[in-house]
């Protein structure tokens, strides 16, 4: 389970990708791809395993001048979509 | 995603050879009469044409791409473009230190396949003794640390043994297990009255691929790919004709899936004539079923058609001679007795033996 110490890492099948049809980040995998809005390419991207959970939510609440507790659920809601793919791993 | 047509997969065929000689293969029957491969500049070209048009991910594939002595030159190639590439192989012939360098140039992720979840089976579908070789492959792949997706193509003879498909996908720690049943074109469709499973069989596997797909939620991706031939619609065949995929054989030819040039009266292009931009946008061939002009009924009013894109146009020509027509597959199309009577034989006592791929069956043809 995904918590604020959590330091969430993108899985080693995952690629991040600018997608320069679109200007969107891209996080791909085999056979699959899925076209990130801003917050969540942010999100993503802050994903390398020396992060915490508690880090991202503050930092993307700094950058978008937003109270921790809306982007906190928003973060949690997506990192776990991101889990249950499998797209996903702790760093320890 | 926009409607548009925009291709994001690259699907290289880099060869047709291949030392397994799979009953259910894919490449054309008349694969052995294509001789004329690609030389690695002009894949290297494809590829950054591909890049231009908004293709993000690449699949090499084959035949056995490993017999390309220069993927490790492609996978470098693939890698400076920043394409996701994923290399599709039986894992026969390859060494560590090959995959090592196939590592080193760049891939993201390898595909194996193997037949079936022990070796006396395995073999008898590959027509070659390469079970225990393939495990290697898979060991060394993990070992590496790369992401590792294993590949069985399921059939009348292997689908009772999902439950240990999927065991032995846990015990190579494959990040991803693609249970495939068998698409029945090809040297498959030759094979069809040995391969095709019951309804019964189906079921039972898809309940235990289910139950494990949830047990296993976060750590393995388990797909299952429902045969077409019991499923009440067609699929949607290369999320539909020229829309997101482009397919290039081993000889150049540009086809919006790997079976299209099986069709007769359409015109395919050349990489080593045009461009890959011009082909994507004005081939005859690619436009022959792009939209929805083309479609017969049921499909023109039905309200599926922007989901399933009328089915496979392959099929529709291998089981009814019109490449226009509804794929049959359709419990909506007026030639949909063709799958019943199928299924009807799949319940019908022995099943006569496999014809393998071969050169002298692709000759005769």
């Amino acid at each position: 389970m995904m918590s604020a110490e959590s330091r969430p890492c993108i899985a080693s099948k995952v690629r991040l990708r600018y997608d320069r049809k679109t200007g969107r980040t891209m996080l791909l995998y085999p056979e699959k791809g899925l076209v990130l809005n801003p917050t969540a390419a942010e999100i993503a991207k802050l994903c390398t395993g020396e992060h915490s959970v508690a880090v991202i939510v503050a930092q993307l609440a700094s950058r978008y001048g937003k109270d921790t507790t809306a982007i906190e659920s928003e973060v949690m809601k997506f990192l776990s979509a991101l889990a249950e793919r499998g797209l996903l791993q702790e760093a320890n | 995603m926009s409607d548009e047509p925009r291709p994001y997969t690259l699907v290289a065929e880099l060869t047709y050879r291949c030392p397994l000689r799979c009953s259910y293969c894919s490449n054309p029957i008349d694969w052995a009469k294509r001789k004329n491969e690609l030389d690695t500049e002009t894949w290297l070209r494809v590829f950054r044409e591909a890049e231009d048009l908004g293709v993000v991910g690449l699949n090499l594939t084959g035949g056995e791409p490993i017999l390309r002595r220069d993927l490790e030159a492609l996978i470098a190639g693939a890698r400076k473009l920043d394409l996701y590439t994923n290399l599709i192989t039986s894992g026969i012939p390859l060494s560590r230190a090959r995959l090592e360098k196939f590592r080193a140039a760049g891939l993201d992720n390898v595909q194996v396949s193997v037949q079936d979840v022990d070796a006396k089976a395995s073999d008898r579908i590959a027509g070659l003794s390469s079970f225990e070789k393939k495990l290697e492959v898979c060991g060394w792949v993990k070992d590496l640390g790369m992401p590792l997706t294993l590949n069985v193509v399921l059939h009348r003879d292997n689908l009772d043994h999902v439950a240990e498909t999927i065991a032995l996908a846990e015990r190579l720690k494959a990040d991803r297990l693609e249970l495939a049943n068998t698409q029945y074109l090809g040297w498959a469709l030759i094979n069809r009255r040995a391969l095709l499973p019951t309804r019964d069989q189906l079921e039972r596997a898809r309940a235990v691929a289910a139950e494990a797909r949830k047990r296993l939620r976060g750590s393995m991706e388990v797909l299952f790919v429902t045969p077409d031939y019991y499923t009440d619609y067609p699929k949607s065949c290369m999320d539909g004709w020229g829309r997101r995929f482009i397919v290039v054989s081993p000889e150049g030819l540009v086809l919006p899936c790997h079976a299209a040039h099986t069709l007769p009266g359409l015109k395919f292009d050349n990489v080593r004539e045009h461009s890959l931009g011009t082909i994507w946008s004005e081939s005859p061939g690619f436009n022959a079923f792009r939209g929805e002009a083309w479609m017969p009924e049921p499909c023109r009013s039905c309200d599926k058609r922007g989901v399933d894109f009328g089915g496979c146009r392959c099929q529709a020509y291998h089981l009814t001679g019109d490449a226009a027509a509804t794929d049959p597959t359709c419990m909506l199309a007026p030639t949909h007795t063709l799958i019943e009577t199928a299924r009807g034989e799949a319940l019908a006592g022995e099943p006569p033996p496999l014809r393998y791929r071969s050169v002298r069956i692709a000759a005769a043809r």
